[in-house]
């Protein structure tokens, strides 16, 4: 220990106080594989460091030995809380070098899929904060919810964790005839589980005491930490990708953005609860706007980028060449570089491809929400109490899958 | 058009720049790369997003370093790329954005480019006596025999060059 610590002046000095204590890599408050170095005197934190890497499993070095099509698995393992988001953003990133727009029922539900997958993330961020810091009946409600949105995409997927639903320009398939009256239901009941949880939290004085003031920022600081998401909005920055710069049609539903105004653990708890009204809301124009576009393709009729249907390769010539071509060649791509961003749950997910013809990128690169948003954890807690790191390090909403790519 | 308030401030900055797809793309040198953020700070990309490399393989200079900034104001996106090779050193943006602090060095510990001037340039992902740098082209990619105490001499897959031979 004496060997790490000597080229820091102040560790030296008051090394006699200070006590090193390992949070992570392995510990319930850690949401996922973390480990936290923290240097405290008494309960105070002193010193934070962060250490990631322990899930880096070479995404964006299998992605360069992958086809596109192959690599939207992949991006299911990113934020395992909100799989299907990640698949829209990267679809959508591939689409951009493409220059191909997916059918409009496809862009309908590519809407639902990624707000219901919205509001499960922050049912998650929410409900394990909640137990980090002690209120377990919260979570158990909002787990219920989180179930019904699983058994969602189930039926759209055929998957519930990694749903690999998207394809480049369109859907895998079409979401079947029992899909609406259960999202239906879940509007009504997820509705009803938003208010219970409010009156659990919202006004409770020791999940106030625990969150309020705790791991405040200022929207400059936000800034220049590369906040985005719930955590630059809590902050005060009213960005939300989704409206600035619309994608999927974005610009023609009705929804709000929720901002806050001290960027403190409770502000972002408020912002994502007001988020996932705005995106129960966007859900229930969704539903609306599929019976008015009525059945319909959901994937791009260009058999150069999405296979033709099996009937079709079956007793077509020109369409066995094509699936053929697609399965061994993959899809002839322009030469280019694309950057791709969408607002997932918690912040800019952003797909950097450069392309050089071939079938697969010749460099592909993540930008994780909670990457920058993470490293800004030391500044966060310093001078806190060890119990204020958990409070901030849940509402920060990190996926180590994502982080360590 | 932030491009051109750059070529009318600083001319000869950007030695060259193209349009994909509505993103903008310039290409600085490096030793007026400093002078360049400064003036897209100044002109309200105070966002830096993401900072990463490509490696270009046998090409001379070998890496395009490539940073992606937002202007929240105008929402303009611009991308810039500096092209260096192999131990050049590029200059840390760690005093100016606090977000280049953790890409830096996941891009120094990718494909092993310092960054002159990192408070903090340790690796990020991989642990301190990983050999090699793995975005880089030539790093295997089942990983080479790292983990392997015994010199056998070969990775457990030579020829696992890609995954779809």
């Amino acid at each position: 220990m004496s060997k790490t610590m000597a080229p820091n002046p102040t560790a030296q000095a008051s090394d006699g106080d200070r006590m090193i204590v390992n949070m992570g890599p392995s510990h319930p408050v850690t949401h996922g594989t973390l480990h936290i170095v923290l240097e405290l005197e008494g309960e105070i934190i002193v010193k934070a460091t962060p250490q990631i890497g322990y899930l880096h499993r070479g995404v964006e070095k299998l992605g360069e030995n992958l086809t596109y099509q192959q690599f939207i698995p992949l991006t299911d393992r990113l934020n395992y809380c909100s799989s299907l988001m990640n698949n829209v953003g990267y679809t959508l990133a591939v689409e951009k070098l493409l220059g191909v727009q997916d059918p409009p029922r496809s862009r309908v539900l590519r809407v639902l899929c990624s707000e219901l997958a919205r509001i499960g993330d922050h049912l998650v961020c929410i409900g394990i904060n909640a137990v980090d810091i002690g209120a377990y009946t919260a979570f158990l409600y909002m787990f219920k919810e989180r179930e019904t949105i699983y058994d969602l995409f189930e039926m759209m997927a055929g998957q519930r964790l990694h749903s690999s639903f998207t394809r480049i320009g369109g859907l895998f398939r079409d979401i079947p005839a029992e899909f609406e009256p259960l999202c239906g239901q879940f509007l009504e009941s997820c509705e009803r589980t938003i208010d219970e949880m409010e009156k659990l939290l919202t006004h409770n004085p020791i999940w106030a005491d625990r969150t309020k003031g705790v791991g405040a920022i200022t929207p400059e600081n936000a800034i220049n930490w590369g906040y985005t998401g719930p955590c630059l909005r809590a902050a005060g920055v009213a960005h939300d990708l989704r409206v600035a710069q619309p994608y999927l049609d974005y610009e023609t539903y009705q929804f709000d953005i929720a901002v806050g105004t001290t960027g403190d653990v409770y502000d972002r708890y408020l912002v994502r609860t007001e988020e996932m009204r705005q995106s129960l809301r966007i859900v229930r124009q969704c539903l609306d706007r599929l019976k008015e576009i009525g059945p319909g393709p959901v994937i791009v009729d260009d058999y150069k980028v999405a296979l033709p249907p099996k009937e079709k390769v079956y007793t077509r010539m020109e369409s066995l060449i094509h699936h053929f071509k697609l399965i061994m060649h993959g899809i002839e791509m322009p030469v280019g570089e694309v950057y791709s961003a969408t607002e997932a749950a918690n912040g800019e997910l952003g797909f950097y491809i450069v392309s050089d013809g071939t079938k697969s990128p010749y460099r592909i690169h993540v930008r994780p929400p909670c990457f920058p948003i993470f490293s800004s954890f030391d500044e966060q807690v310093k001078g806190r109490l060890i119990a204020d790191a958990v409070s901030v390090l849940g509402a920060m909403n990190i996926i180590a899958g994502e982080m360590d790519r | 058009m932030v491009t051109e308030r750059i070529d009318e401030i600083l001319p000869g900055a950007v030695l060259d720049r193209h349009a994909f797809r509505g993103d903008q793309t310039i290409v600085v040198g490096r030793d007026r790369f400093l002078e360049v953020i400064d003036l897209v700070y100044r002109e309200g990309f105070q966002l830096l997003l993401d900072v990463t490399a490509v490696d270009g393989g046998q090409r001379d200079p070998r890496f395009d370093v490539v940073y992606h900034l937002l202007n929240l104001a105008s929402q303009e996106r611009l991308r810039i790329k500096m092209r260096v090779g192999e131990g050049e050193a590029v200059p840390s943006l760690v005093s100016r954005f606090k977000s280049a602090d953790w890409a830096e060095r996941e891009t120094m510990d990718m494909f092993g480019i310092p960054f002159e001037g990192h408070p903090d340039p340790r690796r990020l992902l991989m642990w301190e006596d990983f050999p090699g740098h793995p975005l880089r082209k030539d790093f295997p990619l089942d990983g080479g025999d790292v983990f392997c105490s015994q010199d056998i001499g070969a990775s457990y897959s030579p020829d696992a060059r890609s995954l779809n031979v």
